[in-house]
């Protein structure tokens, strides 16, 4: 291979982003997500164990289901015993709690937030509309199956789920972190340009950078 | 003392503190889920949390005061930790104590927030500098006090290095700053609030309205230096409260020592946890206006005191 080939890989693997002007352009990365290879066995399994017992979450109320989310913080159900904290940053927390159903306009954040949390990273879908669409399936403005968007690692079904079987779903997740199955970052990562395209059929006035780092 | 011997002491000494900043942060962070009624998180969590920051496998950077900002903020809370001498007439713990080191404990006490504040600046979030600028301002204001405070010690006790002052108050509780010059301290409290950043005085890392201020962008081990730093620069500013004005921690036996130093700034810490308890948040006007009025006053009548009774 010389060097006009690699030259041309690498324009090909750099993002487009054309939904900026060419100033905006030179303001944004264009580089691609790559999938993390996981460590030393023993050190994974550790660092899983802490993720697992330290879920901050992304305090981001997409739909009516994010009603569901503050009496977790009360005394009444009390989420900090579990080790789960809201956090105000997308850069710092780790669980992405879908609340709800969500429209053409909260998809773009969605997308634009999720993209911006560091790995490793978990969504928790909360309410029938996420899976399917609930009550909302015909409308014209929701989507129906949030994971044709980003990976979701727990389904939390309902119409509204009670705090209780949120909790439920935090515990599941957890099993499931230290079992080592949540992987949707990876997921993002190997079938970016499929998530890409589907986003982008959806979202009409896509001003932002393709991957938002 | 050769310097390996030395090193291994500082180490101690370091993870020492480290080690009780955050479990104290734990135990408080329970304290006040009993209040509420709940069960709160375990008293370890700080250090899982720590764990998971740093254990996340992308760090998104802006630059390189980015990286510098995290690594001068610990650097601040190494270097006042490091001047302190934790327990009077320890080697282990008298760490590089040396004549005049209240004056750089003072000037570290700063350094940290300055090369934070370049650092988070880089970020580009609009909220960064915003609980920057509260931050500074408020860091100035709360100084005021504290300086008068210290510079009324000095009068008092003729020096400015910390182990001649604590020795000055040994012999009896009444010996203590506290009860020799009252005023010094009772103006040098109201600025550990500022300090300690609770309630009242919580504008900067205000999580309801400017989501925590100058970290907002720090993500994975930025984080977790700064997480780390929060337990050691909290025992730091504990230790330092009671070594100038509570008598310090002095024994025979270095256990009961570090017990009489885990008491004393437990119930230091207290302090600001109750008055955050029962006080609302200032606006960062009021937070100026507070510190410049009456603590102010009474650190200047301190240095009065001193001077002339």
């Amino acid at each position: 291979m010389d060097k006009k080939d690699i030259k041309n890989i690498e324009k090909e693997m750099k993002l487009a982003n054309e939904g900026l002007s060419e100033k905006e352009k030179t303001l944004f990365s264009d580089a691609r997500p790559t999938p993390v290879r996981p460590l030393n066995k023993y050190i994974e399994k550790f660092l899983n164990w802490a993720r697992a017992e330290s879920l901050w979450i992304l305090g981001y109320g997409t739909g009516c289901g994010a009603i569901e989310l503050r009496p977790l913080m009360t005394s009444r159900y009390d989420m900090f015993r579990y080790g789960i904290a809201p956090r105000p940053s997308p850069r710092q927390s780790s669980v992405f709690v879908i609340g709800g159903y969500a429209s053409l306009k909260t998809i773009k954040r969605i997308v634009r937030s999720y993209e911006q949390m560091q790995g490793p990273k978990f969504v928790i879908a909360l309410g029938s509309c996420t899976i399917n669409g609930g009550m909302y399936y015909d409308s014209y403005y929701t989507i129906n199956r949030i994971d044709y968007y980003i990976p979701v690692d727990i389904y939390v079904a309902g119409c509204m789920p009670r705090p209780e079987s949120l909790i439920a779903g935090f515990n599941q997740l957890k099993k499931n972190i230290k079992a080592g199955k949540c992987d949707g970052m990876n997921k993002y990562a190997e079938n970016f340009d499929w998530y890409k395209a589907n986003q982008k059929k959806i979202i009409k006035d896509w001003n932002m950078p393709d991957y938002n780092w | 003392m050769s310097i390996t011997t030395k090193a291994l002491y500082v180490i101690i000494s370091v993870l020492v503190a480290t080690i009780y900043g955050l479990t104290l942060g734990g135990v408080v962070r329970k304290i006040y889920a009993r209040v509420h009624g709940r069960y709160g998180p375990p008293v370890w969590q700080p250090f899982i949390d720590i764990i998971k920051t740093h254990g996340k496998s992308v760090a998104i950077s802006h630059g390189i005061m980015y990286y510098l900002g995290p690594v001068f903020r610990l650097a601040g809370g190494l270097g006042t930790y490091l001047f302190i001498p934790v327990i009077f007439g320890s080697v282990v713990f008298s760490n590089f104590s040396v004549a005049g080191d209240l004056l750089l404990v003072m000037y570290f006490i700063f350094f940290g927030q300055l090369g934070m504040a370049l650092g988070a600046g880089e970020g580009g979030h609009p909220y960064s500098p915003i609980g920057i600028a509260r931050g500074l301002a408020q860091m100035t204001v709360f100084e005021v006090p504290f300086a008068l405070s210290v510079i009324a010690l000095a009068i008092q006790y003729n020096t400015l290095n910390i182990t001649t002052i604590v020795a000055a108050q040994q012999g009896s509780i009444l010996n203590w700053t506290v009860f020799t010059n009252p005023l010094a301290v009772i103006a040098a409290m109201i600025s550990l609030l500022g300090m300690n950043m609770h309630s009242p005085f919580s504008i900067v890392l205000a999580p309801q309205e400017i989501p925590i201020g100058p970290p907002i962008e720090m993500n994975s081990s930025f984080l977790a230096t700064l997480q780390t730093n929060r337990g050691l620069f909290g025992a730091a500013k504990l230790v330092l409260f009671m070594n100038l004005y509570f008598g310090g921690a002095a024994h025979a036996n270095i256990f009961v020592a570090l017990l009489i130093m885990v008491l004393k700034t437990f119930i230091i810490y207290m302090f600001s946890v109750f008055v955050g308890a029962a006080y609302p948040r200032f606006r960062p006007e009021q937070s100026m206006r507070f510190f410049l009025k009456w603590p102010t006053l009474i650190g200047i009548a301190s240095i009065i005191f001193v001077a002339y009774f």
